[in-house]
């Protein structure tokens, strides 16, 4: 019989890993200290936190929320923090961020912009979340309660609960039923949006809107008869034809007859986020149908077409924004009529609007370009015609390519909304900030504006940006 | 024969139509119901609006005179914020009906630019500012010194003329505007701070130690700032310039807002009943196309000179500028206005 005794018979039990391979030490020693550079990197990194946090700190710590002015702010501080200790001075912001959000709007009427912040998510969630119930109904119902706080805050009158809750309560009920149908809320939320923020007779976006039923039902009406292109300048013809002569007779008749508005907002009297918000939104909304006719402009056969396209592409391309808005400004003045009064907010967003609408073309463009031959290819094999083919097969495929691009575009258009400062328009970033620097109270102080407008459009710039991560994971298609 | 009647035809025709367009400045005011008056993005006692939206301000409060003097109401009016590349263009487009925004009166401007400034209402100059342990008690001795400037200003030019004038030399550091201006200062990075003087006060009045910084005495430009119509409308610069005049006689008089209603009423100055339109003392105010109580109207809204320097930038506010250049001529001063007859 063999001797066995050398042989165990039980497992050792796990010896824990050494202190240097296990937990902390390891994390730390390969991802902080993995060799001598890294390890001077991490040393310099740390030092720098350091430096940062205590230049910074205390000065966040030793902020004041409550005081009249900013020598009060700096007594407080001193009285709190000892002599010599700095602080933040918020109070500022708290007796001024009403300006910051809604500029000189008369505070009555706060509650008017804020229904339309409101309805506007509203409006995009039918296009940002296509047919997807449980987004909408999500968003929706975030609409409704965002109302319900803000209009109790802003002290809104009766019936603005009642059309701004109703209108979400009813949307919410369409959407349980048939969500497409809440494209129709998105195709007059822009006359919605108008009434609600400049005010004015009800009757002048109705009637304005008129001009686009004009332009489709000539379009339905002729397309069978004279093939799209006829039917559709045909409409658009018309449709000039209602807003240059019917429009304001008709307006004037109706308001005559049923006199229905909320009290008019002079363009003068925006300013702050609601000033950058309009204009960002606005013409990132026109600016994306825009950029795609031009790209696909562009691309096209036709020597006419194409040569306007990159005319426009790349004269507006080539002019910095600031001269595009000086124009906007100043040059428009001297080309019209003397006393015409041509809303300055409006010459702004047409020439934001148009300058995004260049970049954005450039952008679709490389989307259009990187999609293989044979995709243009298997569409006309198909035996689709120009416009089908781009709608069904091409341009789904190719602004899926170009999503990060064009979100990129569109918080560069919103940041850059900051630049109307310059034509003497109240941004929250320095229009704004002067107006409150200017107040004896305030005078010299510094950083406090910045880090509250800086935060703002910290926070609407990531929602977009994760919305675009967002629609990318939803859209993809391939299995890398 | 043909040619030329059917072109003097059109020529008359043009001139015609020319003059119809030609609406004059007081009568688009007066169609309007509001006087629009292009002011400063933000001038701390100059021209700034509160936390409510009103606009304040030394500059304003003459556009609220005008307004007075026009409708009687000092409200009627609305303050377009310009920038220091649009005022001019804003100015000339017909955007604004006059502009009350610290311009310095220069020749350029008067010429190049097709502008009329009508008045001085305020005569600053640029001055320097620096810390006290710094031991300079003249800007002659800022030899080598680094000066904090905005760019793109005339103070730029300004300084660099008076540096080469003495012979000295210094580095400048550009700065957007004030703000950034007074922050570099006070961190150190440059050993003087130089715009106009009254900028200056308004800054150091506001630094958490006002005691550590002087101004020096040098005043090294002139500054005269003023309100600005376009060219080419006489009686609308008149209305502003008489105006402006007519709070400047009024202080010399002594007649202010509190007392001006009895003061026209007891006075037997010859001259302040006509400036006031007291009845029998003739219509010299109807003869700028104004009511004939017009200019007791402004001094109603907004006072007189000396009470509206004193309310917006004098001493006892904190910006604290002593009257100085801007005194009345019987006291020393450069204020002055013509005789109203």
């Amino acid at each position: 019989m063999a001797d066995t005794s050398f042989v165990r018979d039980q497992m050792l039990p796990p010896q824990a890993p050494p202190v240097s391979e296990a937990g902390v030490v390891k994390w730390l020693r390969e991802n902080l200290f993995s060799g001598w550079f890294n390890t001077f990197l991490t040393l310099l990194g740390v030092l720098v936190i350091y430096w940062l946090l205590a230049a910074s700190l205390p000065w966040w710590l030793n902020s004041v929320w409550t005081a009249e002015s900013l020598s009060q702010c700096r007594d407080i501080v001193a009285a709190t923090a000892g002599e010599g200790a700095t602080g933040a001075c918020w109070a500022m912001i708290r007796e001024r961020w009403h300006q910051f959000i809604f500029g000189f709007y008369p505070p009555d009427a706060y509650w008017r912009p804020v229904t339309a912040f409101g309805l506007l998510f509203a409006a995009m969630a039918p296009v940002l979340f296509a047919g997807n119930r449980r987004s909408l109904t999500a968003i929706l119902g975030a609409v409704g309660l965002f109302l319900l706080v803000t209009l109790g805050l802003t002290g809104a009158p009766v019936a603005a609960w009642v059309l701004g809750l109703g209108l979400v309560a009813g949307l919410a009920a369409v959407a349980q039923v048939q969500p497409a149908k809440l494209l129709w809320f998105t195709a007059v939320f822009p006359a919605l949006c108008f009434w609600l923020l400049w005010g004015g007779s009800v009757w002048t976006p109705v009637v304005a809107m008129l001009g686009f039923v004009v332009m489709g039902g000539v379009y339905l009406a002729l397309v069978g008869r004279s093939g799209p292109t006829t039917a559709a300048l045909a409409g658009v013809f018309l449709a000039l034809l209602w807003w240059l002569f019917v429009d304001v007779p008709v307006t004037r008749t109706v308001d005559g007859v049923l006199p229905l508005g909320l009290a008019p907002v002079a363009s003068d009297q925006f300013g702050g986020f609601l000033l950058a918000i309009t204009i960002g939104v606005t013409a990132i909304t026109f600016s994306l149908p825009i950029g795609i006719l031009l790209a696909l402009g562009r691309q096209s056969d036709m020597l006419i077409v194409k040569t306007l396209c990159v005319g426009f592409i790349e004269f507006i391309r080539g002019v910095p924004l600031i001269t595009l808005l000086f124009t906007a400004s100043l040059l428009l003045q001297y080309f019209l009529p003397p006393n015409t009064n041509f809303d300055i907010i409006l010459r702004v967003i047409i020439l934001v609007t148009l300058f995004a609408a260049a970049y954005l073309a450039e952008v679709i463009r490389g989307g259009l370009a990187a999609l293989p031959r044979g995709q243009y290819e298997a569409a006309d094999a198909l035996g689709l015609d120009y416009w089908r083919a781009q709608r069904l097969i091409i341009l789904p495929q190719a602004l899926k390519i170009s999503i990060p691009a064009i979100v990129s575009t569109f918080i560069g258009l919103f940041k850059d909304t900051t630049l109307v400062a310059f034509v003497g328009l109240m941004d929250p970033l320095k229009g704004v900030t002067q107006i409150v620097r200017a107040d004896i109270n305030w005078k010299g102080i510094y950083w406090e504006p910045y880090i509250f407008v800086g935060a703002i459009f910290f926070v609407i710039c990531f929602g977009m940006s994760r919305y675009s991560m967002y629609l990318e994971r939803k859209l993809k298609t391939d299995h890398r | 024969m043909k040619k030329s009647v059917f072109f003097g035809v059109v020529a008359a025709t043009t001139m015609v139509a020319g003059a119809a367009a030609a609406q004059s400045t007081l009568e688009a005011v007066k169609a309007r119901g509001e006087v629009i008056c292009g002011s400063n993005t933000g001038l701390t006692g100059f021209g700034a609006p509160d936390a409510n939206g009103n606009w304040a301000g030394f500059d304003v409060d003459l556009c609220r005179a005008v307004a007075a003097a026009i409708f009687g109401d000092a409200t009627k009016v609305k303050f377009v914020p310009t920038t220091g590349e649009t005022r001019f263009t804003a100015l000339q487009s017909g955007e604004v009906d006059l502009l009350v925004r610290n311009s310095t009166w220069t020749a350029s401007r008067d010429s190049e630019l097709a502008l009329d400034f009508v008045a001085v209402n305020y005569y600053d100059g640029q001055g320097f500012m620096v810390k006290k342990d710094l031991g300079v008690s003249s800007a002659k001795e800022l030899d080598g010194a680094t000066v904090c400037i905005q760019t793109g200003t005339t103070t730029e030019l300004n300084l660099a003329d008076f540096f080469k004038q003495n012979n000295i030399s210094y580095q400048p550091v550009t700065v957007a505007d004030d703000s950034e201006a007074q922050r570099q200062y006070l961190a150190g990075a440059c050993d003087a701070y130089t715009t106009d003087a009254s900028g200056l006060a308004a800054s150091r009045a506001t630094m958490p130690d006002a005691d550590n910084h002087i101004i020096l005495p040098e005043i090294i430009s002139k500054e005269p700032l003023g309100p600005v119509v376009r060219h080419g409308d006489s009686n609308w610069g008149d209305i502003v310039r008489w105006t402006y005049y007519a709070l400047l006689i009024a202080e010399e008089k002594g007649i202010t807002k509190a007392n001006v209603g009895e003061f026209a009423s007891s006075t037997t100055d010859e001259e302040a009943k006509r400036l006031l339109g007291v009845e029998g003392a003739g219509d010299l105010p109807a003869k700028f196309g104004l009511p004939n109580d017009a200019f007791k109207n402004a001094i109603a809204a907004v006072g007189n000179y000396g009470e509206i320097f004193a309310a917006n930038i004098g001493e006892g506010t904190t910006i604290n500028l002593a009257r100085g250049l801007n005194a009345l001529w019987t006291q020393g001063g450069l204020q002055y206005a013509p005789p109203f007859r």
